[in-house]
């Protein structure tokens, strides 16, 4: 595939040894610098970046990873959602395993509940067109990079009259959980490592307000290690040269202004209102609602459950991780109370969540012929 | 003869009669099953230790680019008796049928079987039918049982690997897993991949013959080449070290494998094997690999290790270090 050839060059040992090198060169001040997303998380460990990279950088993963962030409370309502008659609830895969306060969406489907894992929202909506006569619930996680896609689903089922189409939105944005990260003061940061598939949608101009009102540089990364590491040198030399500002280094998928057509969708369909993230509490203008014109898709608003009091497992650290506060082999449950086949909470579950590729591929904290 | 197959056609009568003499014994066709005793006697292997392995198939969808299941079921256990150094010889063939199930179609696959059986060299010596309600089954699932011989002299099993070994694979990575994946409702995509489906005997005993004290052999089905290198890790209490970079994997694996989000190593292959080789044979063993038609594309892709026994590291394409974990695969559909 011509795709995959394009991206060879981005996995290219040698441009990644210059790289490597020109970061040793440049990098004395020690630097904490943190990946917002997951997926940045899991291609570091992937390619080993920590065991290539000066003692003086330390890379710190965040909160983006939607399954993660996603609050027990919102998942404990579509647990309760699924079990209402006749609903189908549908979402995507790493959800389903995330436990709940007292149960999961694949225990709920275990015990009878129809949990369908889909890869995207429009599948969802298929399903809603085969089943007319029963409910069609599809829970939205994600940020900025698969709200657009929900957004279209549900102008699509308004033009298609599917009436038994409901979104529940759990869609949150990044630059907010940003600030409060920032705000918090917990955890000293350097440098932000943007995200590449987020901001292709909402711009570069989107992470201005990290130099111009923290002072802290922002570069925004692709998913190869050539892009991460292009990133990193980016960052090491605004913090050594004391500058600050947001550097593209995604320049193939990026624009300064983003994808204004997702953004239009996004915003005709969504407003922005206070949401609740699991470790960072409630955020202003953080969560993405349906508007009042879509109401009738908000199955928040359309079915009523009842609020079970929120249990969160005992001893998870998942809040600290994503808070940039605790590094996943620092937690003490991680690798041995807490693997990818009993997770206790919802970062050894995804694909994306920084517990899962620390123990997938990060050699720290795993016990020689340990047994996952 | 009819056309679709009935709850009848697992029951035991004369319906089932037919429709194992007509599509079963008529297509792989041979004395013992033609004899229609309840166990077929074996005679004939002379010197040597007998193997024997048991397999089910239940792989979703029945058809896909460059197989079938009828195909699989065959290889899939020809290549577990090749594994342990054997010359795969008998197969019995138990089926679960699906009410509803078109003959037509069931005529195809057991075809694909004997034609599979047919260029193995084996035989299907006895078999089961069963037919379960509509709803109860995907179609049909397929489960072989094989018997071979492992000829005198041959010593290979998933404990005998020791630090120094040099670790061989027999070529690309995950087209059979891509392959599969690519036909399944909901992630239908577009690619020219084939199953790399193929029995691996043949080079099983290429490679026995340049490499006599060849360790051990595994085929990387289901958990790919990190599950089937963990496994042997662990079985021979040695540490595993790879070097990605010299992993084939087609682009069109890696493309796919992207935006799936899954990692080359961990997806299923049924064409390949991995094998643990002493130093002073292993230039032998890859030389002989090569120059088989099942492995061209052959290389040493890394050692064996008395550091951490039982874990699986690998230095990344940029010269980083990180495990190769077994994988939960929970997620992945199922392929095999």
């Amino acid at each position: 595939m011509e795709t995959y050839a394009g991206l060879e060059a981005f996995r290219d040992p040698e441009l990644a040894s210059r790289l490597i090198a020109a970061i040793r060169a440049r990098s004395w001040r020690p630097v904490r610098l943190m990946e917002f997303c997951g997926g940045h998380t899991h291609a570091i460990l992937r390619y080993g970046l920590p065991t290539l990279l000066p003692e003086t950088i330390e890379l710190r993963s965040g909160p983006g990873c939607p399954v993660c962030v996603t609050s027990t409370a919102d998942l404990d309502r579509a647990i309760a959602l699924a079990a209402l008659p006749g609903v189908i609830l549908c979402t995507f895969g790493d959800m389903v395993r995330v436990p709940g306060s007292r149960s999961s969406l694949a225990q709920a489907k275990a015990e009878g509940a129809d949990v369908r894992v889909v890869y995207s929202p429009l599948d969802a909506l298929r399903i809603a067109r085969e089943n007319p006569q029963r409910p069609v619930i599809f829970l939205g996680v994600g940020f900025e990079t698969t709200a657009p896609m929900v957004a279209s689903a549900v102008l699509a089922a308004e033009a298609g009259r599917v009436d038994n189409f409901f979104v529940y939105s759990a869609h949150k944005l990044t630059p907010p959980a940003t600030r409060a990260i920032l705000d918090s003061g917990e955890v000293a940061l350097h440098g932000i490592i943007g995200p590449g598939h987020v901001t292709t949608v909402i711009g570069a101009e989107a992470w201005r307000f990290l130099p111009e009102e923290y002072g802290v540089p922002c570069a925004i990364a692709g998913f190869e290690p050539v892009d991460l590491l292009q990133a990193i040198l980016a960052l090491v030399e605004m913090i050594e040269d004391g500058r600050a500002g947001v550097a593209n280094t995604y320049g193939r998928s990026v624009r300064p202004a983003g994808n204004p057509a997702a953004k239009q969708v996004m915003a005709q369909v969504f407003e922005a209102r206070a949401a609740e993230w699991r470790g960072l509490g409630t955020i202003p203008e953080s969560g993405l609602f349906l508007r009042e014109a879509y109401a009738r898709f908000d199955a928040a608003t359309t079915f009523s459950v009842d609020a079970v009091p929120v249990r969160e497992p005992p001893g998870c650290r998942c809040g600290d991780v994503l808070r940039g506060v605790l590094r996943p082999p620092e937690c003490p449950l991680f690798a041995r109370v807490c693997t990818p086949d009993r997770p206790v909470g919802p970062c050894m579950v995804s694909a994306e969540g920084a517990c899962a590729a620390y123990f997938a591929y990060g050699t720290e904290g795993r016990a020689p012929g340990h047994r996952s | 003869m009819e056309k679709t197959i009935r709850l009848a056609h697992g029951a035991g009568g004369r319906v089932m009669a037919d429709l194992i003499a007509e599509v079963f014994v008529s297509e792989l066709d041979n004395g013992h099953l033609r004899e229609m005793a309840d166990a077929a006697r074996l005679e004939g292997w002379g010197e040597g230790r007998l193997a024997v392995t048991t397999d089910a198939f239940v792989v979703r969808p029945l058809f896909f680019p460059g197989g079938d299941i009828g195909y699989h079921a065959v290889h899939g256990t020809v290549n577990d008796l090749a594994m342990v150094g054997a010359r795969p010889l008998w197969l019995t063939a138990a089926f679960i049928l699906e009410e509803g199930l078109q003959i037509e179609l069931l005529r195809r696959i057991v075809r694909s079987m004997a034609e599979a059986a047919r260029a193995a060299g084996v035989v299907v010596v006895a078999g089961d039918t069963k037919v379960v309600e509509r709803g109860h089954g995907d179609g049909l699932y397929i489960t072989t049982t094989g018997v071979g011989v492992v000829p005198q002299g041959v010593d290979v099993g998933p404990d005998r690997g020791r630090p120094g070994d040099v670790v061989l694979l027999s070529g690309s990575v995950g087209d059979h897993g891509i392959a599969v994946l690519s036909r399944r409702e909901g992630l239908a995509f577009e690619t020219e991949l084939c199953s790399d489906s193929a029995p691996l005997h043949g080079l099983v005993q290429a490679l026995l013959s340049a490499a006599p004290h060849t360790h051990a052999l595994r085929d990387p089905t289901r958990g790919g080449l990190a599950a089937a290198l963990n496994e042997l890790a662990r079985s021979s209490g040695v540490g595993v070290e790879i070097d990605e970079a010299k992993v084939p994997v087609r682009p069109a694996v890696r493309a796919a494998c992207e935006m799936l989000g899954f990692d080359p190593l961990t997806v299923a292959n049924e064409g390949k094997l991995v094998a643990f080789v002493p130093p002073e044979e292993a230039e032998a063993a890859l030389a002989a690999l090569r120059a088989h038609p099942l492995g061209r594309d052959a290389e040493a892709i890394g050692f064996l290790t008395e550091d951490h026994p039982g874990m699986v590291l690998a230095r990344t394409p940029i010269g980083g270090r990180r495990i190769v974990d077994m994988p939960l695969g929970e997620l992945l559909p199922r392929i095999c």
